[in-house]
């Protein structure tokens, strides 16, 4: 179980919380001016790496905010937690 | 029976404390301090159980968690009944029933073990290959009786009456292993002032120092030391089960099963669950046994297993040994068993030139010591009596028996050690072969875990050391193939011979090989097996042992009890239940209740001699002929408030928000991005900046998260304050004709006049004296008020709207007749008619998108091509051809009554009702190009094969004016 360390409250046990997914997918500013294509990606396409992840999780049982947590999908090591809205912190990876 | 086994002096058992305990109906006797395997070494049994597969007999091998074979089932009285306990670390105590398993009709003669001599009719993956026909004959013949013939012990039949506690707990240092190199590590770490937990299996510290003839006095030192620091925490009796991410481990404590008569206050067993800041394995070694013929015989025993039993707990394991090894560390034993008095017939070296200390001591001793020699086979029906020696051949191959076999009751066996690399490597750790200890060793950790001691494979600390040895994966047979087995997984019954044939038919990796064989994958998970079995595989194939690798270590490391797991989460307590505040008199009135989410609803109310059907028929009738009560507090409710809600709603929302004026409310449909119907509800305006929601009962939660995830992360700037209020309100829904004249005499200072307050107005108001809001809406379709009060006002005003309906005939109707209500005018349940991939134009409901507005979740989504699609399912209504006859919800649809396999399915039925108030069965269903299919007959072919003929209709069935809205 994951130690997660929520910026508002500290770190707390994985089963506090609920994962968003994959972080950064932004709603496109003008869907009406959208493509099928690209409307279907927003939707639909999200990446599943092996290492570097850049995920959106929720203290849903505790402050119930949301922010972004990079993390190794293969250690499983978090290696940042940052703000919704902030680009990635320079993690130097891919 | 007597101890004749016991040695008069030594040991760490309390002989003030004899304890009495009975196996297989014998009464025994023991001591406090004994494990049941020591205990009943002392009584002279070897003969435990039966294996398996071949149902041989089997011994007592370890003297730890690791033992494949004394495998018991205990019975502690009142339904407490475990099987598969391993005799090896079961604590004794008074009044132990302990029963051997597998076998019948005894232990000493079992019909079972004709398939001993059946064997070359039973390889690895037999249930492949064999007992294949009649194909008719696996599940009824076949299986059943396999399955009762291999086996292990009996489940309980009983609900466990025990209790099992979790606990928290947090850390700098957890060290697990109570051994010298464990011990060190805490007092370190203790010294320096961290917060440090210790974790030991055993009744009490030392570890490998308790199966010394003298225990070392530095145990004391420590123990005392230790006792002082007041940040160190010493669990006992505590298993290390499995070392998790980001140093989350789960450790068991058995609190009270080492007591005859515990505390009732204190749980049977405590889960710790606990988070390390670093993790110090002190987990020591495991000594591995050597693939021979005839190597399972009872009697036959790890080197080291003896030496515990020895100098523990003071019991002699046989009167005459003979010491098979390949490394030092078994001359220990020798000389310890020697000096008691054990007669040591032989030491079989399979070494060409052993030396040193221990060796030479052996020799000094008087003992016999062979060398570059193995045992070849052994004797013995319930017991070994013999073991044969050979030497061995440059080639690896057997160079002749050396001399008659020897007569002997103990084998001990040491063929190297394997450091217990089990919890290092689920914590992701990467293993490493060490060519010296021909053993896996931790490699480079990836959590801050770090390990010491044997576990590292530093065995500086050991009596004798594990290296340099002789690898020895398997020693070729001295007899007929057909009659030789070589053991390598005891639990399983996997042979050398076994691995052998896995490869022969192709298999590579070691993950399909254990798999194909069941190598290692018994309750002990290999402990004893897995090092020798993918040795074996590699020599086989001629690769390093390295490359063909481990298989994976997962956790638990030792089996443990559903109930530990389960902890208090069972019964009651298995899941949240929420009733409503009129819940205990719905319950009075005799209501049956549906669980929905989490939720207990009023299902339907039946009156004496009615069954659901009956019961249904009159709530359904009397909404419409009277009025109805209905509790609707499970309701989802979202308290909505800020400058930007109006905004807010306009783009969760498809239809347009910005005019409900304050006092009105409006239903609304959400979907998600991607058109698809989501949820829906009435939400009203209370004032400009401020909105009471309802949602679904089954969708609160999730609608509740899904909002705050759209104002924190896509809408930031939005200033929106959402609250769930869903416990806040009581609710209760009066439909009906007379709705009006129930209601109005409860009211005041509120105008329940149709001009006074419309459909879909809302109104704050006095009911029964009470402060809340009554609400206009109809989910029925039926002149209709929904009154909410504070919940803990709930109980009141439906005894007061129950009282007030009394001289109207009013009825309680639960949840069944609200759907029957609700398809009669064809409302949408979400989740019913809907299943994620249902858009409003589907639903037949374009009415609410809104054309004029801005972007709103969903308003892309539904511009796909796909989505707009005239073929797509929508909605319609079915009528059967006979009226009687109700369809089955999820019923799929065809055109022809009679369609050729496979049929073209054309939609598939989402409610099916029988409608009093029509006097027949109504259906709803999704049906491709359903709108344009109108007056068409479809058929739903059943499994009897007969067909039902439905006439697709518009989705409403009464009242298609809607006057009934209107009192």
């Amino acid at each position: 179980m994951l130690l997660i360390d929520c910026p508002h409250c500290g770190p707390r046990a994985e089963i506090e919380f609920r994962c968003g997914g994959e972080a950064h997918i932004a709603r496109p500013a003008s869907p009406e001016e959208t493509s099928d294509a690209a409307w279907r990606d927003y939707l639909y396409l999200r990446r599943s790496p092996k290492g570097l992840h850049l995920e959106r999780w929720n203290h849903i049982h505790g402050c119930q905010r949301w922010f972004n947590v990079a993390r190794d999908t293969v250690s499983d090591e978090i290696l940042a937690v940052y703000p919704m809205g902030s680009p990635p912190p320079d993690l130097g990876r891919t | 029976m007597a101890e004749n086994f016991r040695l008069a002096e030594g040991g760490r058992i309390d002989r003030e404390r004899p304890l009495r305990f009975r196996f297989n109906g014998m009464e025994m006797q023991g001591f406090a301090g004994d494990t049941l395997a020591s205990a009943l070494l002392a009584n002279g049994i070897h003969l435990v159980g039966r294996s398996f597969k071949y149902h041989r007999p089997r011994g007592i091998m370890t003297a730890g968690p690791e033992e494949p074979n004394a495998l018991l089932q205990l019975d502690r009285g009142g339904g407490r009944s475990d099987p598969n306990m391993r005799a090896t670390v079961v604590e004794l105590i008074d009044g132990l029933d302990a029963r051997s398993q597998n076998h019948w009709p005894s232990l000493g003669f079992d019909i079972g073990a004709i398939n001993d001599l059946l064997s070359p009719l039973l390889p690895a993956g037999f249930y492949y290959k064999t007992f294949k026909w009649p194909a008719s004959f696996w599940k009824s013949v076949y299986e059943p009786r396999i399955r009762a013939a291999a086996g292990l012990g009996v489940a309980p039949t009983e609900p466990d009456p025990d209790r099992y506690l979790h606990r928290h707990a947090h850390c700098d240092v957890l060290v697990v292993g109570g051994g010298p190199a464990g011990l060190d590590a805490a007092l370190m770490a203790g010294r320096a002032g961290k917060r440090v937990i210790l974790a030991d299996e055993q009744s009490e510290l030392g570890g490998g120092w308790l199966a010394r003839p003298d225990v070392p006095l530095a145990l004391a030192g420590r123990l005392t030391e230790l006792a002082t620091l007041p940040e160190v925490t010493l669990l006992t009796r505590t298993t290390v089960t499995g070392y998790y991410d980001h140093g989350y481990v789960v450790a068991l404590e058995r609190v009270t099963d080492h007591l005859a008569d515990p505390d009732p206050d204190l749980p049977r067993q405590r889960l710790w669950r606990i988070r390390a800041r670093e993790v110090v394995l002190a987990t020591g070694a495991i000594e591995r046994p050597i693939v021979f013929t005839g190597n399972d015989r009872p009697g036959v025993m790890l080197a080291s297993a003896a030496r515990a039993y020895l100098n523990r707990f003071a019991v002699r394991p046989g009167t005459r040994a003979v010491v098979f090894t390949n490394n030092d560390t078994a001359y220990v034993a020798a000389l310890d068993l020697a000096a008691r008095g054990v007669g040591i017939a032989c030491i079989v070296d399979a070494r060409a030139n052993p030396e040193g200390a221990h060796v030479a001591a052996a020799r000094a001793a008087g003992i016999r010591v062979v060398t570059n020699a193995v045992v070849a086979g052994t004797e013995g029906r319930r017991r070994i009596t013999q073991a044969a020696v050979a030497r061995l051949a440059g080639d690896g191959g057997l160079a002749g028996h050396l001399g008659e076999p020897m007569a002997c009751d103990l084998l001990l066996v040491s063929g190297g050690w394997n450091p217990n690399v089990s919890l290092f490597s689920q914590s992701r750790g990467r293993l490493r072969f060490d060519e010296r200890l021909q053993a896996f060793v931790p490699g480079e950790a990836v959590q801050a875990t770090s390990c010491v001691g044997a576990c590292a494979g530093d065995f500086s600390g050991f009596d004798g050391d594990p290296a340099p040895l002789r690898p020895l994966w398997a020693v070729p047979a001295d007899r007929p193939s057909v009659r030789a087995k070589a053991f390598v997984d005891f639990q399983n019954d996997v042979t050398a011979k076994d691995l052998g044939l896995a490869l022969t038919e192709g298999f590579r990796s070691i993950e399909h090989v254990k798999r194909y064989t069941t190598t290692g994958m018994g309750t002990d998970q290999g402990k004893t097996s897995n090092v020798n079995a993918l040795a074996l595989v590699a020599e086989k194939l001629a690769k390093p042992v390295a490359d063909v690798g481990t298989t994976t270590f997962r956790p638990p490391y030792v089996p443990l009890a559903f109930g530990a797991i389960v902890g208090h989460s069972r019964g009651a307590l298995f899941d949240v239940v929420r009733r409503t505040p009129m819940h205990e008199i719905a319950a009075a009135k005799g209501a049956v209740f549906e669980d929905v989410g989490t939720w207990k609803r009023a299902w339907y109310f039946p009156k004496p001699g009615e069954d659901m059907h009956a019961a249904v028929a009159r709530e359904t009738a009397a909404v419409r002929r009277t009025a109805g009560l209905l509790d609707a507090s499970t309701l989802g409710k979202i308290d909505v408030q800020g400058k930007d809600a109006r905004t807010f709603l306009d783009r969760v929302y498809t239809n347009a928000w910005s005019k409900l004026a304050p006092g009105m409310c409006r239903y609304g449909l959400m979907l998600g991005d991607d058109g698809f119907v989501m949820d829906d509800g009435v939400t009203a305006c209370l004032d400009d900046r401020h909105f009471h929601m309802t949602t679904t009962t089954g969708g609160a939660a999730r609608v509740l998260a899904w909002l705050e995830d759209l104002l924190q992360t896509e809408w930031p700037g939005l200033e929106v304050y959402l609250t769930s209020v869903t416990e806040e309100w009581a609710a209760i829904a009066i439909n009906g004709p007379k709705a009006r004249d129930v209601l109005a005499p409860l009211v005041e200072g509120c105008d329940l006049a149709a001009d006074a307050f419309p459909h879909m107005a809302w109104r704050p108001a006095r009911i029964a004296g009470i402060a809340g809001r009554i609400f206009r809406i109809s989910f029925t379709g039926e002149l209709a008020f929904e009154v909410n009060v504070p919940a803990d006002r709930g109980a009141e005003i439906l005894e007061a709207l129950l009282e007030a309906g009394r001289a109207h005939d009013v009825e309680l109707y639960g949840t069944e007749a609200m759907h029957v209500l609700r398809a009669e005018k064809g409302f949408i349940i979400v989740g019913q008619e809907t299943d994620g991939t249902v858009t409003p134009l589907d639903l037949g409901m374009d009415w609410i998108i809104a054309k004029k507005k801005g972007d709103f979740i969903g308003k892309r989504g539904l511009t796909r091509e796909d989505l707009q699609h005239p073929d797509r399912r929508q909605l319609v209504g079915l009528l059967t051809a006979e009226p009687e006859r109700v369809l089955e919800e999820g019923a799929q649809l065809t055109e022809a009554a009679n369609p050729a396999v496979p049929a073209r399915m054309v939609g598939h039925v989402t409610s099916a009702y029988h409608s009093p108030n029509l006097g027949r069965s109504i259906a709803l269903a999704l049906v491709e190009g359903g709108h344009g299919r109108h007056g068409q007959t479809l058929h739903v072919p059943m499994p009897s094969g007969q067909s039902i003929a439905a006439l697709v209709t518009k989705p409403l069935f009464i009242d298609p004016e809607g006057s009934r809205l209107h009192g």
